[in-house]
């Protein structure tokens, strides 16, 4: 690419200093490089006085035996807290349930905001309006969408039940959110809802970038839609597709709000996420929680890796 | 004259998305109309509707300070990070020195963070800035999440300003500061409403610090009370009330996102599917 400065070159006045033996030029570049890391170094500053420090605080914090009540006197216990971690089964459930929930339901919302994203992107009348109502659950505070489904999955008074007995599906009431075989899956339902449209917008932004030639040559040549969107628009808009997942997937490794206000604690459906906090705040075991939360982000950060490498994922978009 | 079934079949699809988007809002408002034991039935559309619970949300606990609280915290975070963002973006945007690219990944690092892996050190610095239970320490742990976001969005706008502009400038002898002032602000508007907007919407929703980092329920944000409603005893929600609370603090965002929608789908997606 082509950066500012590199165009900034010898431009103006410049040019003949330039020819001269460019004094003037590396002048000019270097207070701008100067004043660049003079613009910088308050954002630095407080990304590392919020991300950098409380991170190694909280890795740091894994190795001791430190109490929430009293955060100043502790001591260092070496890997104990994590000794203890993976022998931890509920632990383990927490992370299964995190790579369960992670991919349901994120497979999901790929597939449901596809088949949204492209039939937005056929031209109709009322697409402004199909646009702004998918846009809906997007806007909706994650625990305003928690609570909303929460009432609707009441299991004597929701509306699922009454839908679902209404039309013969059910003949008696569930307890969607308390009953470990559904709670799962009532939790994915809501991640699906509310998610879907941060999914469907990266595609369709993808899909309206699309080349029209080769659809025009598709038609005329008669080949049928769904081998084209396979043969085509699939192949074009995988980039746009891994970068949309990988946002998706981060996002869901590390979910706490939606679960926390559906179902508590409960441990069929606790993250990794849930159960760092729990032994955090509720249990006050700082230590043991920050052992928990390092091994979170070392999972997160290693399936990132992993993820980003293994697609040849360019996060900067070829920058 | 022959059907156009495919045309039909279509619009069948199009109002099933609808519908399935729109219902769950549509049902918590119809519910945040009933009082008493209308509550207990299901309906499918409106009728008697009462405002009741619109005003015990506010009797029974400090909503409208929760409100207050909400709206103080997204805003200074909103402004926090901008004034941080936009400089920084100019100088990773469009000056070119060592470690830009390295400085650009640890950034967008960041804002894969997850919250709970700095949430103990986090308690402990607010808790040593004597931050605890205040607005000014939720203000100031957002920045985790909104400056990584605000500086990448900025930074790809930025980028594609014109470089006449900024040439003709240097020619005229404008430091850099004039020129992130004077020549690129005025430019700047449409991004900084979409990233402001977006920093907005993420510090109004935030859960898990607010959760962690407030005590009392005069300090808690919307989302938190909303959370912590309860009734006469744990079993029995109160869901008339809650339901209100959550119409009151979604109606406001719909409305501005319905307004913004272009800006904020450009937003969303600059820097994620350019290139």
């Amino acid at each position: 690419m082509t950066t500012a400065s590199e165009r900034l070159g010898p431009p103006g006045p410049g040019r003949a200093a330039a020819q001269l033996g460019k004094p003037e030029v590396s002048d000019l570049t270097r207070a701008r490089v100067r004043s660049a890391w003079l613009f910088l170094t308050p954002m630095l500053l407080i990304l590392a006085l919020v991300a950098g420090w409380p991170l190694l605080r909280t890795i740091w914090f894994g190795f001791t035996d430190a109490t929430l009540d009293n955060l100043e006197s502790y001591e260092l216990i070496g890997l104990e807290n994590y000794i203890f971690l993976v022998q931890d089964p509920t632990w383990w459930r927490a992370v299964w349930n995190t790579v369960w929930f992670t991919l349901v339901s994120v497979s999901l919302e790929t597939i449901l905001g596809m088949a949204i994203a492209l039939t937005l992107n056929a031209h109709f009348r009322g697409r402004g309006l199909m646009r702004a109502a998918v846009l809906i659950p997007w806007a909706i505070p994650t625990i305003v969408s928690a609570k909303m489904w929460g009432w609707m999955y009441h299991d004597q008074f929701g509306l699922i039940n009454d839908l679902l007995m209404r039309i013969g599906i059910l003949s008696e009431p569930l307890a969607w959110t308390a009953d470990p075989d559904l709670a799962m899956w009532a939790v994915i339902m809501v991640d699906v809802w509310k998610t879907t449209p941060f999914m469907t917008l990266l595609i369709l932004a993808g899909l309206q970038m699309l080349p029209q030639d080769c659809y025009e040559s598709a038609k005329v040549d008669g080949v049928h839609p769904v081998k084209v969107f396979f043969k085509v628009t699939l192949p074009l808009i995988r980039p746009a597709l891994m970068v949309a997942v990988i946002f998706r997937a981060l996002d869901s490794l590390r979910i706490f709000d939606l679960i926390y206000v559906l179902t508590s604690n409960s441990e069929d459906t606790m993250t990794m996420s849930i159960y760092a906090r729990q032994q955090l705040v509720d249990f006050q075991d700082v230590g043991f929680g920050s052992a928990a939360s390092t091994l979170l982000f070392l999972i997160i950060a290693t399936a990132t890796v992993i993820y980003v490498t293994a697609g040849r994922l360019r996060l900067d978009g070829g920058r | 004259m022959r059907i156009p079934w495919s045309k039909i079949a279509f619009y069948v699809v199009v109002a099933v998305i609808v519908l399935y988007t729109v219902f769950p809002f549509y049902y918590a408002i119809l519910s945040s109309l009933k009082s008493g034991s209308a509550l207990f039935n299901v309906d499918y559309f409106p009728f008697n509707a009462s405002i009741d619970n619109y005003i015990s949300v506010f009797r029974e606990q400090p909503f409208g300070r929760n409100i207050l609280n909400s709206v103080v915290v997204a805003v200074l975070t909103v402004v926090a990070s901008l004034f941080l963002a936009v400089t920084a973006a100019y100088a990773l945007g469009r000056i070119r020195f060592r470690g830009r690219t390295p400085l650009l990944f640890t950034i967008l690092g960041v804002s894969m963070f997850p919250q709970v892996a700095v949430l103990s050190g986090m308690f402990e610095l607010i808790r040593g800035l004597g931050l605890y239970n205040s607005l000014l320490g939720l203000v100031l742990s957002y920045m985790i999440f909104t400056l990584p976001f605000t500086v990448w969005v900025l930074t790809t706008f930025m980028r594609d300003l014109p470089v006449e502009l900024e040439e003709a400038a240097i020619v005229d002898g404008a430091t850099p500061w004039v020129i992130i002032t004077k020549v690129f602000m005025p430019l700047m508007g449409p991004a900084l409403v979409t990233t402001g907007l977006l920093a907005f919407i993420a510090a109004w929703n935030e859960f898990l610090f607010a959760l962690t980092f407030t005590l009392s329920n005069e300090m808690r944000t919307v989302p938190v009370a909303i959370a912590l409603i309860t009734g006469a005893s744990q079993h029995e929600l109160p869901w008339g009330n809650i339901m209100a609370a959550s119409v009151i603090v979604t109606v406001p965002l719909i409305v501005l996102v319905l307004i913004f929608q272009r800006r904020i789908v450009s937003g969303l997606t600059a820097g994620a599917v350019k290139g």
